[in-house]
């Protein structure tokens, strides 16, 4: 059953072939016996999984539910879940149970969904490993010495290794598509705005966005078509009709304008990789897309922005946990600030600290003009590239990360050549897109992701297009060794 | 040498919406610690802030009323510090696109002329909550009710030289976010605070000294005696060679003294930047004017109808117009005598003040109603009764004897307006006093008062004065 899509397993609960609970013992038994080599779960809620199960089971006895009804997913440990504790995969929030779902969870529960449990990630979404986690790193399902990217590399490696059909995950700069990548799975980062942050625990509010994980695009499109859609409780969310994603998927690619941006294909991208894509792009082609070079001359100008805003805002989102009201207090505090310094100086991990660090620095007077100003504009010269861009295309395309999975512990002390590796992604976020990561082969026996990036809202046209690649491809169908 | 003050105020209004600027928790005064703090106000995680638009539709009505301009476009950003009543560890303000820039007011000075006072800005924020310092044994209690209640920043231009004209300024905004119910008001509750801002130079200097800055005060009175008392201090540093360090200080009532905050050494860097939860806020042209539209008539405008059309003092306008209660009433009193609009602002300013003042009573609580105030000036306007029994008459009817009416009848207060009762009395005095009708006789008419005197207290003060001023006057010239 574990080998199975959601669209598949949503056909066979409907037929009967098997109940959601039988589904969802299964997964829980897979994640007892593999997950002790990934670590990609911090919370496993077995009951409520079970009891979920079994009122799904009713409704689709009944002949009611829709396509997630009594399908297994888990949430990646950043979305609130009410009466689950929520961890951000920080020491911080240790004991953290908020009274709340976020909207996300709470739409999926509504769809049906049975939540397995809550996955790991890089602490408070900081990382492009997984590596910073206070619940420890989460490994590649590929090579168990590999890290699976980050932030959202539990939710992908879950899916991965086929413990789950289906996960959330965030992405700020790269947390949905990177691991995707590098673990071979789909991921999709919405338009900012199409998927409500409200429980979302904020990391760089500006560039956050939910968004789903799956092995197929068909899946992924399942999973947002649930997740999307005006929030009024998330002032940024966007009033706009949530299309029929899954519809959309079957449309042909003839005539689709496909941009290769030269800047993706320059210095730093891994032979292999390269290969890869283009193989890739050549699959397109060969179904009736036109693929020209474009140009996206700012995007040298991206990881420096990035790593001026995501952190600045971080500073200002993090400044809550003080160990007033929730979470982690330090023992026998002797004063005010002996409680602000210990708390925080033991709560957070080193990754979070230097970025609270940064954030504080670049927003600090007489700085923020060169900082935080400067980097506001250099999002406006992104968004313009786009914008030009897709003048002439319909849809980017590119590497998701230059290089496949690394080795745990190997850019760990070398935090720039780790933000570098968000390279490709990073823009996107900047500028609010949508954009979607798909598995499109291998290098040295480790997964090799494609990037497309959309207009905005053309969530459907990205889903599309890489459905169409999936039906002529089966890099999707491809299972880690020892996970079969 | 002689010196000058610069005084500017910054005013933090609590707007009276229901609930908080950005949650739908409650904005109710006096509840249990914390029970009036939701997920959002508490700053839990992934929690996000929408904007009420009933604080944004009182901050525009504010910068309406003050004819200055309302941003088509502000923006919210956040002002980080930490402090355990301030759960997010930063406060949601405005800083460089505020919702109200550029405005005015005009103040009434001692003299009766009037200064027009500029308003830099108005900005829309979140208040924080309180830290309890008392009972809880050597720890710091946090009731976050306060969280997220709306406030208006108000900052004024340093257009004010003296304390005096301060306290006409805040009492000016405190009458007009009163008015336009957009604030209740209350100072004692913390609804309405002010922090001033003062320094001192030569007078004739047009540079600004080095300021203080003198935090919370919570009364008209505090705010004139501490800059009073700042001023005094200010001046007697520069004069004794000193200079004034720009500090933060506190105002004790109890002393009437300003002592410095205990503060860190080091400035604070708010690190300001945008609030990415927040889109900015953009008001469209029909919307203002709808708010415009709903304004109520102000109180500048109020003060100049009745000085033009009741025919007011510009004093007695000024006073009856100060809060939004009194003018009504006042109103409501004129329109049921049907006129006499100086004798009844005389009896609203004076008998119905003083006895509200002594009692503590709110005006649209007092126990004698406009129309029951008009049915006592309309029996001294037909000379039922004289202006001393009256103020018997309005005693009884506070203490709850009955209308105007029925206190005259039951204490035997009608006026003797019957001309011959009259002269009978004049007739008793005349013969009572020949010794002074001889005097008076002889030129001492100075006397005349005292006749006037005796025949009312033969009356026991219920004869017509007017009257008995004609009858007598009649009665000696006659004779004379």
């Amino acid at each position: 059953m574990h080998e199975r899509t959601i669209a598949e397993l949503a056909h066979g609960l409907r037929a009967g072939e098997y109940t959601s609970v039988e589904l969802v013992e299964a997964l829980l038994r897979r994640i007892e016996d593999l997950d002790g080599r990934l670590n990609s779960f911090i919370t496993v809620t077995a009951e409520q999984a079970l009891a979920q199960a079994r009122a799904a089971d009713q409704r689709l006895r009944r002949g009611g539910g829709g396509p997630l009804t009594g399908v297994p997913i888990a949430h990646k440990d950043i979305f609130c879940t009410d009466g689950v504790r929520t961890s951000c995969a920080s020491r911080m929030l240790a004991g953290f149970v908020a009274p709340y779902d976020a909207t996300v969870v709470e739409r999926l529960k509504a769809a049906g969904a049975v939540m397995l449990g809550k996955t790991n990630m890089d602490e408070f979404a900081m990382g492009s490993s997984n590596e910073t986690s206070w619940y420890g790193p989460v490994r590649n399902p590929w090579d168990t010495g590999r890290v699976p990217g980050g932030s959202s590399g539990g939710s992908a490696a879950a899916v991965a290794a086929r413990l789950v059909p289906g996960a959330t995950g965030t992405d700020t700069g790269g947390s949905i598509r990177q691991p995707a990548a590098l673990t071979g799975i789909t991921g999709l980062k919405p338009t900012y705005g199409r998927v409500s942050r409200w429980g979302m625990i904020a990391f760089a509010s500006s560039l956050d966005q939910g968004g789903p994980m799956a092995r197929t695009a068909e899946d992924v499109a399942l999973l947002l078509g649930a997740m999307a859609g005006f929030d009024p409780r998330d002032s940024t969310s966007v009033d706009r009709p949530v299309p029929d994603y899954a519809q959309a998927l079957v449309r042909p690619i003839r005539g689709l304008r496909v941009g290769l941006p030269r800047e993706y294909f320059g210095e730093g991208l891994d032979p292999a990789v390269r290969a890869a894509v283009e193989d890739a792009v050549r699959v397109l082609e060969s179904q009736g897309a036109e693929v020209r070079e474009i140009g996206l001359p700012n995007t040298p100008l991206a990881v420096p922005a990035y790593y001026v805003v995501a952190p600045a805002e971080a500073s200002s989102n993090l400044a809550r946990y003080d160990g007033v009201r929730y979470g982690y207090r330090c023992e026998d505090p002797k004063d005010l600030e002996d409680l602000y310094m210990r708390t925080r100086g033991e709560g957070f991990g080193a990754e979070v600290k230097r970025r609270i660090l940064i954030g504080t620095y670049t927003l600090s007077a007489g700085y923020y003009d060169a900082y935080y100003l400067k980097a506001q504009k250099v999002r406006r010269l992104i968004r313009d590239d786009f914008a030009r861009a897709f003048e002439q295309v319909d849809v980017i395309a590119g590497p998701t990360s230059p290089t496949t999975a690394f080795r745990l512990g190997e850019r760990l002390d070398d935090p720039v050549t780790m933000y570098l590796s968000d390279v490709y992604t990073i823009a996107v976020n900047l500028a609010g897109l949508p954009a979607i990561s798909i598995p499109v082969g291998f290098a040295a026996g480790l997964p090799v992701g494609m990037q497309l990036i959309g207009n905005y809202f053309e969530e459907g046209l990205l889903l599309n297009v890489a459905h169409q690649y999936q039906l002529a491809t089966d890099w999707h169908r491809a299972v880690p060794p020892g996970f079969e | 040498m002689e010196w000058e003050a610069v005084i500017g105020l910054e005013i933090h209004a609590q707007l009276a919406t229901r609930s908080k600027i950005f949650s739908g928790a409650s904005t109710a005064y006096g509840a249990e610690p914390n029970t009036q703090a939701c997920a959002i106000d508490l700053g839990l995680p992934g929690v996000l802030p929408v904007l009420n638009e009933a604080a944004v539709r009182m901050a525009v009505k504010f910068g309406l009323a003050i004819g200055a301009e309302v941003a088509r476009r502000s923006v919210f950003a956040r002002k980080n510090y930490f402090y355990p009543d301030l759960p997010k560890g930063y406060q949601i303000s405005q800083y460089e696109l505020p919702i109200v820039r550029a405005g005015r007011v005009t103040i009434q000075l001692d003299d009766g002329a009037e200064k027009e006072i500029g308003v830099t800005r108005a900005h829309l924020e979140e208040d924080a909550g309180k830290s309890l310092h008392e009972d809880f044994h050597g720890m710091t209690g946090i009731d976050l009710n306060r969280a997220g209640t709306p406030l208006l920043e108000i900052v004024s231009e340093p257009d004010l030289r003296s304390p005096r004209e301060a306290v006409a300024y805040a009492r000016k905004i405190h009458t007009l976010v009163r008015y336009l119910e957009i604030c209740d008001g209350n100072m004692q509750e913390g609804s309405f605070r002010i922090d001033a801002n003062v320094s001192v130079r030569p007078r004739g200097e047009s540079a600004f000294g080095t300021r203080t800055e003198i935090k919370n005060l919570n009364s008209f009175r505090f705010l004139e005696r501490a800059l009073a008392y700042e001023i005094e201090r200010q001046i007697e540093v520069l004069e004794s060679g000193g200079s004034v360090v720009q500090e933060t200080r506190l105002y004790d009532p109890d002393r009437n003294e300003t002592r410095p905050m205990r503060t860190k050494e080091e400035a604070n860097d708010y690190r300001y930047f945008p609030d990415p939860d927040l889109l900015p806020l953009v008001l469209d042209e029909a919307w203002i004017e709808q708010v415009r539209a709903e304004l109520p008539e102000l109180p500048d405008a109020r003060r100049a109808r009745f000085m033009a059309e009741h025919g007011l003092p510009a004093y007695d306008a000024t006073v009856i117009t100060a809060a939004r209660e009194v003018a009504d009433y006042y109103e409501a009193v004129v329109a049921a005598v049907g006129g006499e609009a100086k004798l009844c602002a005389n009896w609203v300013m004076g008998e119905l003040a003083g006895a509200l003042n002594r009692d503590g009573i709110e005006i649209t609580a007092s126990p004698v109603g406009p129309e029951a105030l008009a049915g006592l000036l309309r029996r001294i306007l037909d000379g039922t009764v004289s202006g001393r029994a009256a103020k018997e008459v309005f005693e009884a009817m506070w203490a709850g004897e009955g209308d105007a009416d029925a206190v005259i009848e039951a204490r035997g207060l009608r006026q003797i307006s019957d001309a011959g009762a009259i002269e009978r009395l004049i007739d008793e005095v005349l013969a009572a006093h020949p010794e002074q009708l001889a005097q008076y006789r002889a030129g001492k008419e100075k006397l005349f008062g005292f006749f006037v005197g005796q025949v009312m207290k033969a009356s026991k003060g219920k004869a017509n004065p007017r009257q008995v001023n004609e009858l007598l006057r009649r009665r000696l010239d006659a004779e004379g």
